[in-house]
């Protein structure tokens, strides 16, 4: 076992982890922050995606050790109290979801996507989105949600 | 995953120490390819050694007439380098279609080639473009590099550092895309350096990365799609599996050396 120490949602967290114990593992188990979901043991699903150090990766693909010394933003640091975050408003008001099963890693994949592009079109959404899979929507709806929330999030 | 030690390397020369200390520790890039391989217990190290956050192997520097990209970048930063952009567009393309923006942000160009997966880009790339792969030993020249399916000239306590890419007069870079997993069903890199002219095909050869002679040939006389729609390469040396039978995969070569063409004009 080794000590792991990084920042998450903004406050210091450390625990104890095995070589193997995954990122996501760490997050959900140790950090009982269970908004991260994992769909998948292919790194193929993107439910799994968080911001590392403001860049989106699938926690389930990363060893928590190789997290050490980072901040890491999960979809529970996301929202301001009671106030949703631009994109989890317009994924509630286009409905965007239906399960939500895929939710959050859509969410975070959708919120690097707008932080780093500018413009967004449904061409472009569509193949960002290439590595986040959803059973549910047929992605009409998603693809709406990010578009309509990257028209009003200031650039 | 079976258990196993993790350091992280803060130096090539350490992790190049823990490497030769035991057959069975293995270096951890990006873990983009590594990690579901130990999620599927097909790999069983001691000790892995990252070498992710060692600050010699990220860097993309342009020098004279060549780019050269540590081992660890990742393919997010070759594929938003302004330096890149400007003397090798072709690369920059193809490192922003490698897999989706996650497994960008982490896999790296070291492992890539290391890996030498039979459908990955990077390899087309190198092979394409006659890059000198560096290492903590030596220089290693594409063409004795890739050695066959996931088979490099590595030796086994062998770090990729560095690779060096020329630039070329024209270079360009397509892909099929194989649906589902976004790696190439075939991708062909067509190039014309100072020094010769290349065509490398990746995702379609049952030995991995190849060059086809024949396509070269035409596009030393006549630097046109015209040149290559033509030619066909055998199905014999093709990879046939569920995604496409060796057929398929020989007519998409044609057709994707005629596309890369036409994108250099
Ligand atoms: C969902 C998904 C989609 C993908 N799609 C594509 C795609 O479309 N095209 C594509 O080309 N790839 C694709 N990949 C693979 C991705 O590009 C990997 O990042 C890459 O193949 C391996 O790089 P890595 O840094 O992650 O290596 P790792 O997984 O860390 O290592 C891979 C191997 O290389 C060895 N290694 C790593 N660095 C070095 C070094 N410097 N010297 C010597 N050996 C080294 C390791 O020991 C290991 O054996 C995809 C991966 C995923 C998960
Ligand atoms: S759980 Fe991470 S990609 Fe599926
Ligand atoms: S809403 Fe059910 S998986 Fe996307």
């Amino acid at each position: 076992m080794a000590l792991v120490s990084m920042t998450v949602n903004g406050k210091p967290v450390s625990g104890e982890v095995e070589g193997r114990t995954l990122l996501v593992q760490f997050i959900r188990e140790n950090l009982s922050l269970t908004g991260t979901h994992v769909g998948c043991d292919t790194s193929q699903c993107g439910a799994c995606v968080i911001h590392m150090d403001g860049k989106a990766v699938k926690a389930c693909t990363m060893l928590a050790l190789q997290a050490e010394g980072s901040a890491i933003t999960t979809i529970e640091g996301l929202a301001k109290g009671d106030d949703l975050h631009p994109v989890q408003k317009a994924f509630k008001e286009n409905h965007g979801l239906q399960c939500g099963f895929c939710t959050p890693g859509m969410i975070m994949t959708a919120v690097d996507m707008i932080d780093r592009i500018p413009n967004l079109d449904e061409e472009t959404v569509r193949a960002e989105l290439e590595g986040n899979i959803c059973r549910c929507t047929g992605y009409q709806n998603i693809v709406k949600s990010i578009l309509d929330a990257a028209e009003t999030t200031p650039a | 995953m079976y258990q196993f030690d993790y350091h992280r390397a803060q130096t090539v020369a350490e992790a190049a120490e823990l490497l030769a200390a035991n057959d069975e520790n293995t270096l951890l890039a990006g873990g983009q390819t590594l990690i579901p391989t130990l999620k599927q217990r097909l790999a069983m190290p001691a000790k892995l050694i990252d070498i992710g956050n060692i600050a010699d192997l990220n860097f993309i520097k342009a020098e004279g007439d060549a780019i050269t990209i540590g081992a660890a970048t990742k393919h997010a930063d070759v594929a938003a380098s302004p330096d890149v952009a400007k003397h090798l567009p072709a690369l920059a393309h193809l490192a922003a279609h490698i897999g989706d923006p996650a497994v960008r942000n982490r896999g790296t160009i070291g492992g890539s080639l290391a890996n030498n997966d039979p459908a990955a880009d990077y390899p087309a790339a190198a092979l394409g473009l006659d890059a000198k792969i560096h290492t903590n030993k030596r220089l290693i020249d594409a063409d004795p590099y890739f050695t066959g399916m996931f088979e490099t000239a590595l030796e086994d306590d062998e770090i990729i550092t560095e690779v060096t890419f020329p630039h070329p007069e024209k270079a360009a870079y397509v892909k099929f895309p194989n649906p589902a997993s976004r790696y190439a069903m075939v991708g062909v890199f067509v190039a014309k350096t100072p020094i010769d002219i290349r065509v490398a095909v990746t995702g379609a050869g049952a030995n991995g990365v190849f060059r086809v002679k024949e396509m070269e040939d035409a596009l030393s006389s006549n630097w046109s799609p015209d040149a290559v729609t033509g030619i066909k390469v055998p199905e014999d040396d093709l990879l046939s599996d569920l995604h496409g039978a060796a057929d398929y995969r020989s007519h998409l070569i044609s057709v994707m050396a005629g596309r890369a063409v036409a994108a250099t004009m």
